[in-house]
């Protein structure tokens, strides 16, 4: 009890008393820092208090920090300037040494002065009048709904809502990316979220056409990154359209030619890529999205490409995700995939080709899974220096430990939190894990797992030092024909096993140039649309010949895309486990790229770090296009 | 002290008790407080004697202090004839010289050094003390400390604390309140819940005599064992009280100054209160017995123990429930008769016909006019008891016009509930903080957190200020349509803004006659607008803090004001000082409500009670407790019997105003509840709340089940039906906006107002 009580205050240690007389000059004994600090405590907490009433007469259940300073103000306290930014204050450690602080960015004042996206004024404050029950029974509208018309729409704003969607849903490719990187970077549109939400929410009526749907995905992606807009419970209607596209037996795949896999490669990408951004306003959605996703995997009853979403699925939303969902459920959902894959008859080779695809996404997700958990496994977890690290590479966007939930490198310390379930399943042993999949996979596993001279721990660990050079080495020779499954893996997972910063860039960098080419990132920049099918080709060694025809469009010219490959998983290895502060100082230049998961050097640079706020999405946007928009 | 509040009590029982008592003292020598002798049983009876049956105790005390001081300074002639004059012939002892003011008062109710003399005293004057006795029946707070400065806002901190000076062995704190804590479980189940509100006093008290005595740790031992078995609802207090360790900190501290200045009010049955008394003094624990006797008032009454409902029902306020007597004067809650109105007839409507309708129009209006004018309510005050403006030819105007929307009023009820409008402000992202609408529903206006008033039209007509003074010496002053010739049209708009307060502007009121608005604001001020001119006409100062409610009175001219100074205020439009201070509110007035009859005002405020003033004179008639957190609204009924009040404990209570009791408990919202409203009928209450409903409960129905009862007025005791689901007529929803004000239109439409802030 008395544990919880003290719990419940902030308490200012003597330390920091010390520090700050000290930093004016005064010496302080340790007796009289402590009283100091006990009484600053004491005056925190009347001041708290104090600031609760101004917050319940505003009639809110925030405290802002103008209540604070009003509640100081009135007990003849000076007031505490600087924090009355409505943006979040992202809480810092310092790389070496024990220090925390608040961020405090220095602004560019010529630069803000002479922006162009400067938000124009929020509207006039307006009263709107509505029937909202007739007679206390009906409701005209439903109710708990969010109004509609919150914002009537001036006419610019309407004008351009029509003008972009009309681009993103038409014919001509060059003006939808252009409306799509407008919608990407365009601060004024807040007053269209609803709509363009509404627009997006259309998936279920599309479901027939890949284009649109693939589009409207696009249009998902641009307003996750649109630093500009907050979307607040939008997010979840996005988030359920995204899932849509992934999870459901679409009308468009039907004929086996579309290419409906990559469709839902891309949506799992994008939802990693939303909980990577977005984590605080959906943490609470990541249990919920687990189990959707586990209630179609086991359901036999559901065709293979749901299946195959949930595996893409779950595989973006982390390594964690795969353990405590598809391992647990690989056995019996085996027996069925099996059949499927040992049945010979023509009839089935549609269905036999899609069991391959599902086959290869499920290898992946396990051998991630499996990568990651002897990562951790080796690696003793240490709280504070994986936050460290965690916070360095994504220096930019603000980073809320919750913004995660899923992703390998964290997760760990965030159980608890909102977006972690906390209590964990019961770790698997690796070793068992690793048995017990074998036997599901056989060589293609152990072949997979010991790949790459990198991949185990140690070499890892040696390997942050200098990482340019062991993704060189390392990844040549042994690699190379299982390059396939690996440029697979590469485009669904990277993002939420490795550190997210780079992740976000991928997207938004795939994303401006048009549809085809969003998944080139790595070498095999040739067919970005087939990635989804590695996998399977890579099942198909396994299991020899006949896969391989289904696929053979798909395949990646094989020996470039191997050693970026290798490496890789070195680099995220090292990222996770090594001590942050390390592994930051060792690469300092790499920082907008993410080290570990950016193969070729050559896009690097083109791949900003994308956040809410995040600078480098501006200047890789205005670099590329400059769009005027009349609002 | 007690022996204060036992006073309209005969002391017979009291005698007998001590008696009792005294047989087995004997027994226990050696208390560790060492407070009293244990000697003959005959002095355990003598200094039982001042404690509990003695009337006036305090003054004895403050005569004997006033005595030492004389003889202090030297002034024996004074002495001697105070003394001769006091009848207190008798030389009292020099042991009294040593104990300073302070912890003689301190010591009143314990066995100090002075009981020996004391009793001798005592015995002696005996008879003096029983006359006066019965003039000392109001046992004011104030008497605390007679040497301090009384009930005042700001009492002399020092002296005020002096009195936890003197203190037992704080080791045995945990020892005497576990001590306490089993007895009072092993007593019979009916007097358990009543004994048990002794608890939480007794707990505050001795955790702040320990930190004040700076026994640190073993404050916060004693903190930790025990504040768990506190009531939930004192958990606020609780929150405060833990944060606070150190004897320093005390002083600067309001919750615990309230603890200080005002007497813990608890109501005990003589039953239980005899049980708890034989108990203590059984184990001669006067610790306990010393903070009973100064900071407990102990109302005492005859008759069943309460329950353990009707005990909750009933507490939570910061300084316990109100006294009974609190609640004993008279209300005229009645309705003003309405003036009679002349109908002019070409004003009534032109859907008449001319011959006919004349004589038929005329007869309706006196009627329904006339009903309530001809015979005086009883229970109203009398028409000049507060002077209130004449009325204009507009206001006259205005009320045919309210009669007229009342003959097409909806008549509701729980099968006819109102139809609801929400008016939804819109890009309000500096907050809104305030909301009123006029009472003709055509205006409505908004108090924001960036120091603006808004004021919009809801009608077609738009808002327009009056011309320039150069322009308006243009007008020909003559022409019947002069009042619409002074309307600039230039300055026509949906929306005014009103600039002048430099706070968020916490409360609004129109006028009734909608010539006006008021604000008032963090700057602690109230202001006067203009409608016409759309000015800031008068700035009203007289509050030092913020300001956190306002209204006109239903007649206009006077409006009341409360903030966080912990008093409200009556102002009339036309003197720029308060009228009236109302003053007794342990914490801010958080709210103020106007009676219809603008005799008394209502007043909501943090310490968790809501007092009812008269107007006239200023006193406090009415307290009411059970809220369990601070009030944010209140509504009287439109009959003024009754009054509704919200409160961040998310329960809206029923007060009926002429018997001072609580007579209902509408559960349901899950937040504070800021806005409630009688409709025109009083037949349906609303409220609204920060968990985004309104709700709309069967108040006829809430007032008839007790009505019907016989309910002991007398004892003041209630038992709240457990039925308020029943009442509860329709809850609903808008879309994500806090409901923060609510309006029955003249015919009976609901209209809602908040912020939608996404």
């Amino acid at each position: 009890m008395a544990d919880r009580e003290e719990r419940k205050f902030a308490e200012v240690q003597r330390d920091s008393v010390k520090l700050m007389a000290e930093s004016t000059g005064v010496e302080l004994s340790d007796d009289i820092a402590a009283m100091l600090a006990e009484d600053v405590c004491y005056r925190l907490r009347e001041a708290a208090q104090n600031s609760s009433q101004f917050m319940r007469h505003a009639k809110r259940r925030k405290l802002t920090v103008e209540d604070f300073n009003r509640a100081l103000r009135w007990s003849n306290v000076e007031a505490v300037c600087g924090y009355g930014s409505q943006d979040a204050l992202p809480f810092r450690p310092l790389k070496e040494g024990e220090l925390y602080f608040v961020e405090d960015r220095e602004i560019n004042l010529v630069e803000l002065a002479l922006a162009t996206n400067i938000p124009k004024g929020c509207a006039e404050t307006m009263v709107r009048v509505q029937v909202s029950y007739l007679d206390g029974k009906g409701n005209v509208e439903p109710q708990g709904a969010v109004p509609t018309a919150v914002q009537s729409l001036t006419d610019d704003l309407l004008k351009y809502y029509q003008q972009v969607t009309r681009a993103i849903l038409g014919e001509d490719q060059q003006l939808m990316k252009v409306a799509l990187q407008d919608l990407q970077t365009n601060s004024k549109i807040a007053a269209l979220l609803p709509y363009f939400v509404h627009v997006v929410s259309g998936v279920k009526s599309v479901s027939h056409d890949l284009e649109q749907l693939s589009r409207l995905l696009h249009m998902v992606k641009s307003l996750v990154q649109n630093p500009f807009l907050y979307l607040g419970s939008y997010i979840k209607s996005l988030v359920s359209s995204v899932m849509y596209c992934i999870l459901e037996p679409l009308a468009a795949s039907i004929n086996p030619l579309n290419d409906h896999w990559t469709l839902r490669d891309y949506g799992a990408m994008l939802l990693s890529h939303i909980f990577w951004a977005h984590g605080d306003l959906v943490g609470g959605l990541y249990h919920q999205i687990l189990l959707s996703l586990q209630k179609v995997l086991s359901d036999p009853v559901r065709p293979l490409c749901s299946h195959y979403g949930a595996v893409v699925g779950l595989h973006a939303l982390g390594w964690k995700a795969v353990e405590r969902v598809l391992f647990p459920h690989l056995s019996a959902y085996w027996s069925n995939l099996q059949a499927v894959l040992d049945d010979d008859s023509v009839s089935n080779a549609q269905v036999k080709a899609d069991g391959h695809k599902v086959y290869g996404a499920i290898l992946v997700a396990v051998e991630k899974l499996l990568k990651m958990k002897a990562q951790s496994w080796s690696v003793p977890v240490e709280g504070s220096v994986a936050v460290r690290e965690r916070s360095f590479p994504g220096l930019s966007p603000p980073q809320e430990p919750v913004s995660e939930p899923g992703f390998g490198i964290a997760s760990h310390l965030l159980q608890g939190t909102a977006g972690v379930p906390a209590e964990e399943p019961v770790p698997v042993q690796l070793p068992v894990m690793y048995r017990e999949l074998y036997a599901f996979f056989g060589d293609s596993l152990a072949v997979r797992f010991s790949t790459g001279p990198g991949i185990k721990p140690r070499a890892s660990r040696s390997a942050p030092s200098q990482p340019p050079d062991s993704k060189k080495e390392g990844v040549g020779p042994d690699t190379t024909r299982k390059m396939p499954q690996l440029t697979s893996s590469l485009t669904i997972s990277p993002r939420q096993d490795s550190s997210p910063k780079n992740e976000p860039g991928l997207p938004a960098a795939q994303n401006s140039s048009a549809a085809p080419s969003r998944f080139q990132r790595s070498s095999s920049s040739s067919s970005s649309l087939q990635r989804s099918k590695p996998p399977p080709s890579k099942a198909a060694q396994r299991s020899a010949g006949p896969p391989r025809e289904v696929f053979q469009k798909s395949r990646f010219p094989l020996p470039p895309v191997a050693a970026p490959f290798s490496f890789l998983i070195a680099g995220r290895q090292t990222g996770r486990r090594c001590q942050g502060r390390r592994f930051q100082t060792s690469f300092p230049q790499l920082h907008p790229p993410n080290p570990s998961a950016q193969p070729p050097r050559g896009y690097a640079h083109k791949l900003p770090v994308i956040g809410r706020m995040g600078k480098p999405v501006k200047r890789w946007v205005c670099s590329q296009y400059s769009l005027h928009l009349p609002l | 002290m007690a022996a204060v509040q036992d006073g309209p009590i005969e002391p017979e029982p009291e005698n007998e008790i001590k008696t009792e008592a005294s047989n087995e003292f004997p027994g226990n020598p050696g208390d560790a407080s060492g407070g009293v002798p244990p000697t003959a049983p005959v002095a355990a009876v003598a200094t039982e004697k001042p404690a509990a049956a003695a009337t006036d105790s305090t003054e004895r005390q403050t005569l004997l202090a006033v005595l030492q001081f004389l003889k202090k300074s030297k002034l024996f002639e004074s002495e001697e004839i105070l003394r001769r004059e006091a009848g207190l012939l008798n030389e009292t002892g020099d042991s009294q010289g040593a104990a300073p003011g302070g912890a003689g008062l301190g010591g009143g109710g314990g066995a100090e050094p002075e009981s020996g003399d004391a009793s001798s005293v005592l015995s002696r004057v005996a008879g003096a003390v029983a006359v006066a006795q019965s003039a000392n029946a109001t046992p004011a707070p104030a008497k605390v400390a007679p040497v301090v400065t009384g009930g005042e806002d700001q009492p002399d901190v020092n002296v005020v604390l002096a009195a936890y000076s003197q203190q037992g062995d704080p080791v045995l704190y945990p020892v005497y309140y576990s001590g306490l804590k089993r007895f009072i479980d092993s007593v019979l189940d009916c007097h358990r819940a009543e004994l048990s509100q002794v608890f939480y006093p007794l707990f505050v008290h001795m955790y702040l005599e320990l930190v004040y005595n700076q026994y640190e740790k073993e404050a916060k031992a004693f903190f930790d064992k025990f504040h768990g078995d506190q009531e939930c609802y004192y958990k606020d207090d609780l929150r405060i009280l833990s944060g606070l360790t150190k004897s320093e900190h005390m002083k600067g501290n309001e919750t615990l100054l309230d603890f200080r200045t005002s007497k813990f009010v608890l109501r005990i049955s003589r039953d239980s209160y005899q049980l708890l008394k034989r108990h203590l003094q059984e184990r001669q624990n006067n610790q306990i017995w010393n903070i009973i006797q100064e900071h407990l008032y102990i109302d005492i009454f005859d008759g069943m123990p309460r329950s353990k409902g009707q005990i909750d029902s009933m507490s939570g306020s910061l300084a316990g429930e109100a006294k009974r007597e609190a609640n004993k004067a008279k209300v005229f809650y009645g309705l003003l008769k309405e003036p009679e109105i002349e109908v002019p007839l070409d004003d009534e409507d032109e859907e008449a016909e001319n011959e006919e309708g004349k004589p038929k129009k005329k007869k309706p209006k006196k009627d329904s006019t006339g009903s309530k004018s001809k015979k005086q309510d009883p229970n109203a005050p009398q028409q000049s008891r507060i002077p209130l403006p004449e009325l204009k030819d507009s206001d006259k105007l205005d009320k045919i016009m309210n009669m007229k929307e009342a003959t097409k009023r909806v008549r509701l009820g729980p099968e006819s509930l109102p139809s609801i409008c929400f008016y939804t402000f819109l890009n309000a992202y500096q907050g809104l903080t305030a909301v009123d609408f006029t009472d003709d529903s055509s205006l409505v206006a908004g108090g924001f957190a960036d120091s603006t008033v808004r004021v919009w039209s809801v009608t077609p007509k738009k808002l327009r200020g009056v011309k320039t003074a150069g322009d308006l010496s243009l007008i020909d002053k003559d022409s019947d349509d002069v009042l619409e010739r002074i309307m600039d049209e230039k300055t026509a708009s949906e929306s005014k803004n009103l600039y002048g307060h430099s706070g968020p502007v916490y409360g609004i009121s129109f006028s009734p006659d909608r010539n006006y608005l008021l604000s008032c604001s963090e700057d602690a001020t109230v202001r006067l607008w203009s409608l016409q001119t759309f000015t800031c006409l008068v700035g009203y100062k007289g509050h030092n803090y913020p300001v956190w409610d306002t209204q006109f009175s239903p007649y206009g001219y006077y409006f009341i004001s409360g903030g966080h100074d912990r008093v409200a205020r009556l102002w009339a439009t036309d003197h720029y000082q308060p009228l009236r201070m109302f003053s007794g509110h342990l914490a801010d007035v958080t709210c103020t409500r106007f009676h219809p009859n603008s005799n008394y005002v209502a007043t909501g405020s943090a310490d968790r009670t809501i007092r009812l003033w008269d107007v006239l004179n200023g006193n406090c008639v009415r307290i009411f407790t059970g809220h369990k957190g601070p009030i944010h609204c209140l509504a009287f009924s439109p009959n003024g019997k009754f009054l509704a009040s919200g409160a961040t404990d998310g329960r809206v209570l029923l007060w009926d105003i002429g018997h001072g009791l609580m007579i209902g408990e509408l559960k349901g919202h899950t937040d504070t509840v800021y806005a409630l409203k009688f409709s025109r009928d009083g037949e349906i209450l609303a409220s609204g709340s920060m968990d985004n409903t309104v709700r709309l409960w069967d108040t006829v129905k809430a007032f008839d089940d007790i009505e019907t009862d016989d309910f002991t007025a007398a004892t003041g005791h209630i038992t709240l039906p457990e039925n308020s689901q029943e009442l509860l007529l329709g809850s609903y929803m808008t879309k994500s906006t806090p409901v923060i004000h609510l309006h029955f239109t003249r015919r009976n439409l609901l209209l809602g107002a908040g912020a939608y802030n996404p």
